[in-house]
Parts: C-alpha cells; sequence; structure tokens
C-alpha cells in the first residue's frame, strides 16, 4: 500500500499580486460585489429570469402554431416578436451570459485555485452594464410599436423598414442598443475569464492540469472577444442606417409606393458580420457545456476522462475552425457555388473534433462505475441530443440539402437540438452538481428526477417530431398556416401535440425553479465535497466558500484533475492538492 | 472578410506560439508531485494588468479590422464617391505621433525615476491628444461645410464611423490618463507609477499604430496596396 507522503521542499504558494477587495457594508457585499462568486450568482438570477421572458413567448408562438386562429391577440406581428424575442434572449442574454458570466465567474477562480478575479472591478461593472443590457431589452416591450419582430437575425433591410414590427418605430433601435451594451460588459467580464486562467493559477496547476470546464469557458471566451466585435460592428452600422439614414447596408429601395433616401447598400455585407459571430457563437454555448459534461461525466463514473490530452486539443482545434465555417449559415444567399464548396468542407471537418470528443465521453463511461446521479443523468441526455442535433448539422452543412431544408421547420428541430436543448441540459446537470457549493445544500432529490424525465423525454417529443415536419416541407418563419395544401391534417395534429408537450416540459421548469428556491433552506446538508470529486472547489475549508475562497494559504496541485479510482489509493477519488505518488505505472513508494 | 481572416491569422500564430511553450503534449495522468519543476510554467512573469491590456487591444485590434473588413466589401459597390481627406489629417497624425513621443519619454523617466519628466511627459500626451481629438472635430466641420455629409455617400459614412470610433477610443484612453496622472502628481509608489505609464503607452502606441492604418485605408493607399497584392498573386 502506498503511504500519503507529504511533498517536501516546496513552499506554499504565495499570495499573488492581487490585492484582495474587502466589502465593508451590505451593499458592497451583495449588491455591488467585487466578489466572483457573488457576481456569478447575479449573473445567473438575472439571466434565468430573462430566460422565463424567453421561456413564455415560446408558449405564445406554440399556441398561435399548435392551435392557429384561436388567440387573437397573436396577430402576425406580435408573432414575429415573439420569434425575435424569443431567438435573441435564448441565444445571447441566457445561453451566452449564463454559461460565461455565471459558471465562468463561479468555477474559474475556484478550480484554478485563485481568490478572486485579477480585475474585480471591471468584473463588477461587466456584471452591472449587462444587467442595463437586459433592462433597455425589457423596455422595448414597453416602447411604442412594441419589440423588433425582424428575427433573431435582424437581417435588413427588413428590420428597419415600416412593415416590420418596431422597424420604424422604438424596436429595433433598442434592441440594436441592448446588444451594443452587451458586447461591451461581456468584453469587460471576458477579459477578467481570460486573464484570470492564464495569471490567476496556482503553484502546480499547469494548463495540462485544468480541468476540462475550465478549458472550456477559456477556449469559449477567447472566440467570444473575437467574435462579438463582429455583431457590435454590424449594430452600429445598422443603427447609424435606421437613425442617420446612411445606406451601410440598406440598397435602394420602394417602402409602400415611396422611394426611400436609403442607396446602394448590401445587405449580404450584414449577413456576413453577423454570421462572423452567429456561428463561433454557437461553439462559444458549445465549449463549457462540452467542459462542464466532461468533469461531470468523470466525477460521476468514478473514472478518469479517456483522452485528456485529445479532448484539449480538441477544444482548441473547435474553437479555432469555427471561425471559417461562418457562411454555411448563407447557402441560399445566392453566394458562388465555390464558396459554398469551400464551407461545406470546412463544416464537416469540424465534425471530426466534435466526433472525438463524442467517442471520448462514451469510452469514460466504458467500464466506469457509474452513478446515475442527477447531474449524470442530465449529462448522459446531453450525449444523445448532441448526437442527435449534431448529425443533422451534418446534413444541413451540405449545400444541395441545406438549399431544400433552409426554410422549413427541420432547420429549427435542428438548432433547437444542438444549441438549445443539448446546452440547457448541461446547465441543468451543472447546476445540479454545483448547488451544494453554492448553497451548502443539496436539491431535492424526487423533483429533480421528476424534472429530468419530463424535460429530457419532453424536449425530444417537441423537437424530434419537428424534423418531420420540416422534410414535409412545412416552412419556418409563418405565423399562419392554416390554408396552405402543404399542411395535412397530420401536420395539424402533430402541431398541436408539440404545442402540448411544449407546456408539460415549461411547467417541469417550473418545478425546477420551486426545488431551486425551496432547497436554499430546506435542502440536505450537503458537507464539502458531496460527489467526492477531485477538483479544488471541492477542497475549500468553508462551504459555500467564503470571501478569498481558500482561507489563509493557496492550495499547491500536485496532480490532475481526473485521479478516480485510482489503484492502490484509500479511497476512489484523490484530490488535485493532494501530494503523494499513486501512479500505476510505477513502482509503490 | 479578408482583413479579418489575416487579423485572426496573426491572433492564431501567436496563440500557437504560447500554447507550443505550454506542454500541451504532457502526460498530466503520469506526473504527481512535480509542482516545484512546474514554477516556469504557472504562469508569465509579465505583469498581469499588461498582459490584460494586451488581450484588450487584441479585441480593439478586431474590431478595427471588420470596420476596414466592411469598408472593402461596401467599396466594391457601384455608388462608392471617395471623398477628399482633409489637409488638417495630417497635421493630426503628426500631433498624435507627438502624443506618443511624449509619452515614450515619460516611461523612459519612469524607468530612471524622475518624477518631474514624468509629470512632463504626461501632459504633454495629454494635451496633444485633446488637440489631435479638436482637430478631428475641426476636419468633420471642414466636411461637412464643403457637403460631404454623413448619409450622402458611403465613403463619407465610413470615415466619420470609423474616425468616431478611434476618437472613442482615444477619449477612454484620456480616463486612464488622467488616472496615472493624479498618481503622478499625488506621489503614487514608483513601481505602481511606472507600470501605469507603461500601460498607457502601450495603449498609445496600439492606437497610432491603428491610426496610421485608417488614414491609409481613408487615403486610399490600402487600395492600392491590395490592388498590387491581387496583381501579383493573380
Amino acid at each position: 500500500m502506498v503511504d500519503v507522503t507529504p511533498a517536501d521542499a516546496v513552499p506554499p504558494a504565495e499570495v499573488g499580486e492581487v490585492e484582495l477587495y474587502h466589502p465593508h457594508s451590505w451593499w458592497t457585499k451583495y449588491v455591488f460585489s467585487q466578489d466572483a462568486k457573488v457576481i456569478a450568482v447575479q449573473y445567473s438570477a438575472t439571466a434565468t429570469a430573462i430566460g422565463l421572458v424567453a421561456l413564455v413567448l415560446s408558449w405564445l408562438m406554440r399556441l398561435q402554431l399548435g392551435f392557429p386562429g384561436t388567440f387573437d391577440f397573436i396577430t402576425p406581428e406580435a408573432y414575429y416578436q415573439f420569434i425575435t424575442m424569443h431567438g435573441m434572449i435564448m441565444v445571447i442574454y441566457l445561453l451566452t451570459a449564463l454559461f460565461l458570466g455565471g459558471f465562468g465567474n463561479y468555477l474559474i477562480p475556484l478550480m484554478v485555485g485563485a481568490r478572486d478575479m485579477v480585475f474585480p472591478y471591471v468584473n463588477m461593472l461587466s456584471y452591472w452594464v449587462y444587467l442595463l443590457a437586459v433592462l433597455v431589452l425589457v423596455s422595448s416591450f414597453f416602447a411604442p410599436g412594441g419589440p423588433t419582430g425582424a428575427g433573431w437575425t435582424l437581417y435588413p433591410p427588413q428590420a428597419i423598414m415600416t412593415g416590420t414590427p418596431g422597424g420604424q418605430d422604438w424596436g429595433i433601435i433598442l434592441m440594436l442598443s441592448s446588444l451594443i451594451l452587451f458586447i461591451i460588459g461581456f468584453t469587460m467580464g471576458g477579459l477578467n475569464y481570460v486573464v484570470t486562467v492564464l495569471q490567476g493559477r496556482t503553484r502546480g496547476m499547469t494548463l495540462m492540469r485544468l480541468p476540462l470546464t475550465v478549458w472550456g469557458i477559456f477556449t469559449a471566451t477567447v472566440m467570444a472577444l473575437l467574435a462579438f466585435p463582429a455583431l457590435f460592428v454590424a449594430c452600429v452600422m445598422m443603427l447609424l442606417d435606421r437613425v442617420l439614414g446612411t445606406s451601410f447596408f440598406m440598397p435602394a429601395i420602394v417602402e409602400m409606393g415611396t422611394q426611400l433616401q436609403h442607396n446602394g447598400g448590401s445587405p449580404i455585407l450584414f449577413q456576413h458580420l453577423f454570421w462572423f459571430f452567429g456561428h463561433p457563437e454557437v461553439y462559444i454555448v458549445a465549449l463549457p457545456a462540452f467542459g462542464i459534461v466532461s468533469d461531470l461525466i468523470s466525477t460521476h463514473a468514478r473514472k478518469n476522462i479517456f483522452g485528456y490530452r485529445m479532448m484539449v486539443w480538441a477544444i482548441i482545434a473547435i474553437g479555432a475552425l469555427s471561425f471559417v465555417v461562418w457562411a454555411h449559415h448563407m447557402y441560399v444567399s445566392g453566394m458562388h457555388p465555390y464558396f459554398g464548396f469551400f464551407f461545406a468542407t470546412t463544416t464537416l471537418i469540424i465534425a471530426v473534433p466534435t466526433a472525438i470528443k463524442v467517442y471520448n465521453w462514451v469510452l469514460t463511461l466504458w467500464r466506469g462505475d457509474i452513478h446515475l446521479t442527477i447531474p449524470m443523468l442530465f449529462a448522459l441526455a446531453f450525449i444523445v441530443t448532441f448526437v442527435n442535433g449534431g448529425l443533422t448539422g451534418l446534413f444541413l452543412g451540405n449545400v444541395v440539402v441545406d438549399v431544400p431544408l433552409s426554410d422549413t421547420m427541420f432547420v429549427v428541430a435542428h438548432f433547437h437540438m444542438v444549441m438549445g436543448v443539448a446546452p440547457i441540459l448541461v446547465i441543468f446537470g451543472a447546476i445540479y452538481h454545483w448547488y451544494p457549493k453554492v448553497t451548502g445544500r443539496m436539491l431535492d432529490e424526487t423533483l429533480g428526477k421528476f424534472h429530468f424525465w419530463v424535460t429530457f423525454l419532453g424536449a425530444y417529443l417537441i423537437f424530434f417530431p419537428m424534423h418531420y415536419l420540416g422534410l414535409m416541407g412545412i416552412p419556418r418563419r409563418y405565423a399562419e398556416l392554416t390554408d396552405m395544401t402543404i399542411m395535412t391534417e397530420s401536420a395539424h395534429h402533430l402541431n398541436s401535440f408539440i404545442s402540448i408537450m411544449a407546456f408539460i416540459v415549461g411547467f417541469a421548469q417550473m418545478v425546477f425553479l420551486f426545488n431551486l428556491i425551496w432547497s436554499i433552506r430546506h435542502g440536505r446538508e450537503a458537507g464539502g465535497n458531496p460527489w467526492r470529486a477531485t477538483t479544488l472547489e471541492w477542497q475549500t475549508p468553508e462551504t459555500p466558500p467564503a470571501h478569498g475562497n481558500f482561507g489563509k494559504e493557496l492550495p499547491i496541485v500536485y496532480r490532475w484533475a481526473y485521479d478516480y479510482s485510482v489503484p492502490g489509493a484509500k479511497e476512489d477519488f484523490i484530490p488535485q492538492n493532494v501530494p503523494g505518488d499513486f501512479a500505476p505505472s510505477r513502482e509503490p513508494a | 472578410m479578408s482583413v479579418i481572416l489575416v487579423f485572426l491569422l496573426v491572433i492564431a500564430g501567436f496563440a500557437g506560439w504560447w500554447l507550443s511553450h505550454q506542454r500541451l503534449t504532457a502526460k498530466p495522468w503520469l506526473e504527481q508531485n512535480l509542482a516545484g519543476d512546474f514554477v516556469g510554467f504557472d504562469r508569465s512573469s509579465l505583469p498581469t494588468a499588461k498582459i490584460g491590456l494586451g488581450v484588450f487591444l487584441a479585441v480593439v485590434g478586431c474590431l478595427f479590422s471588420l470596420f476596414t473588413s466592411a469598408y472593402f466589401m461596401r467599396m466594391g459597390l457601384p455608388d462608392w464617391q471617395p471623398l477628399p481627406l482633409p489637409r488638417l489629417l495630417w497635421l493630426n497624425t503628426g500631433v498624435l505621433v507627438l502624443s506618443s513621443v511624449a509619452l515614450q519619454c515619460a516611461v523612459i523617466a519612469a524607468r530612471r525615476g524622475q518624477t518631474d519628466n514624468i509629470r512632463l511627459g504626461l501632459a504633454t500626451a495629454g494635451f496633444t491628444a485633446v488637440a489631435f481629438l479638436i482637430g478631428q472635430l475641426v476636419a468633420w466641420r471642414q466636411l461637412t461645410a464643403d457637403g460631404y455629409l454623413l448619409a450622402s455617400n458611403p465613403a463619407n459614412s465610413f470615415f466619420y464611423l470609423i474616425t468616431g470610433v478611434h476618437g472613442l477610443h482615444i477619449l477612454g484612453g484620456l480616463v486612464g490618463l488622467g488616472r496615472t496622472s493624479i498618481g503622478a502628481w499625488n506621489e503614487a509608489r514608483p513601481e505602481r507609477l511606472r507600470l501605469s505609464v507603461e500601460l498607457c503607452a502601450m495603449y498609445w502606441h496600439f492606437l497610432l499604430f491603428v491610426w496610421l492604418c485608417i488614414f491609409a485605408l481613408l487615403a486610399g493607399w490600402a487600395g492600392t496596396l491590395i490592388d498590387i497584392c491581387r496583381g501579383l498573386l493573380t
């Protein structure tokens, strides 16, 4: 048997050059806090709140699609507004903010062994600018003319014309302003996440000892910092087109019989800028999910992650490749066939590192000691959903398949599977996994099981049939389909079924919210390390971690993040900050 | 979109160079207890604030590359009529160069610990930067007076947009410069002051570089350069 011998001659980690900010009052401790953990909770709560708005909007859309003509208040204009706000909120204000602002803020300092982010003040500003962006977005619901109904891609020229809801009112102006604010706020936070991973790591925490969660969030943040400027440029230029009458994107156009003053602009230019941001955005949401799910699977299968190095390389490769695939969203824009060929090729190439990751997750499960805890259930559901959504992505990556399917429900089904449901499942799994660290109490297991099964099966029942609707040729973006010959009786029934499932899944989220709030006081006491995990956030002296995270001395890292079920070790996990040599390939001491 | 792709290629090259020094081929599952040997890989010896600023400048560079990309794409459309650049821009360029030189002098003074020279450098840099901004505004006024309005032609729109965004970045830099100057006059800790001055200089040099690129772009030389490159390739 191997003894745990403390490694000698390793001096304790010095307290870095970061000067810890100490709050002096209730306000600076809980409201204007510079502590990354508090900021993380603020980010998550705001993102969840605005996400609920988007959830309600999806119900309203499903009411119209499932039972057309029944609800008078859902006019075609209102339907477009629901679509637009639902998409924009979910993609940017919920997923991006929750993964990077929420999980990034909470996990990066704890997982790399830092006391806080490196620029805490800028980090605090980041949240408040984000909140301002959300408020501006919400205000558009109350503006004259309502929010914009331009579709979440905001394509000009229709986005700023009279026929589109909010086009000549306040809707589009508030939308663009809100996005600009969001990007400014995100850049402040993103600088922190990147530089903290670079400079905040504790003694012994080399890059190759980082948990994959940190790798995923780190790479996604680098991508976001480079991709969001494209959206920024597009928003600023469209705002000028709308407010000051420039013609960056607006061609010469006749509206309601009058010639507009715009002249010669290029809507395709907007599409290029938008998708130059838009495609990396998919991976900005997916990479943190990949990282988190790797850690969930390894922890709950009590087995080291299969192919750690390959996982890291795949994350980097996906991050780099995702910048050269954007135009696969524009196959139907009349591009040169050689461009289409190029972008189809890069799109298919990006499937290689992604597939490597999927194989490695499955191989990590292989002969593991799988505990079907709720985080694990969500992680497994993620793999299934992601493979499903990813494969339809391979179909759509080919120009010849994409052109006929592009405007159908098939695309809606595809992207909801791959970047809607799959990352959300990871978010749920991650919340069940880290909630005990944030609050000190476990979430209720029975409610959790109910939430998982209804969400997972329900989401499948919503989006799987949608593929068939798409193959039948049912178009997306239409508020009313009743009079079309293409809408058969069975398609109508399917639509009604999908709508009912959407309500059931939505109800399960209310149960989840109840669980979140109820368990803060009434949950089972969790203790410091309920999942018996190896990473540093579970080794803090206090739970929830106090200000400064690690007590007097920062931990020293002696091993990688995945020492589960090591032969010869007393327990089936060895935390990263425990010294001693257990490697099976070496002679026991 | 070629400009932004070239820019990202440069960033990717830099990231690749950095990653290649991070032992990405290590087998972490075989390496326990070696905390002492890893110190070299733990973090960079550069000050954290400098790395933070470096990352931020990469984002700013990305922003201006995207504006440039959009400029080239829009330029190819038939309604484009280039506008004559006001001669004042040459003077403004000279003033901005002066601003950068003054800050570089402040950096040298900070390294030598000469407080008076630091203050002199910071003050000169601040005044010349404000003069640059005023000069840009005057150039805008000249153009509008000559009938080159924002919305009358895309070349005009891009001129106002890009110079405006650049001016806003200078304005933001002036806030940082102001804070540094307060430190310089209130006898801040010398090493702290030195870092602030260096950060200001880094930002200033970068914005000067961006301005020179923009100037070349708006004057049409960049287009000529690209035509020459295209001629060489085809």
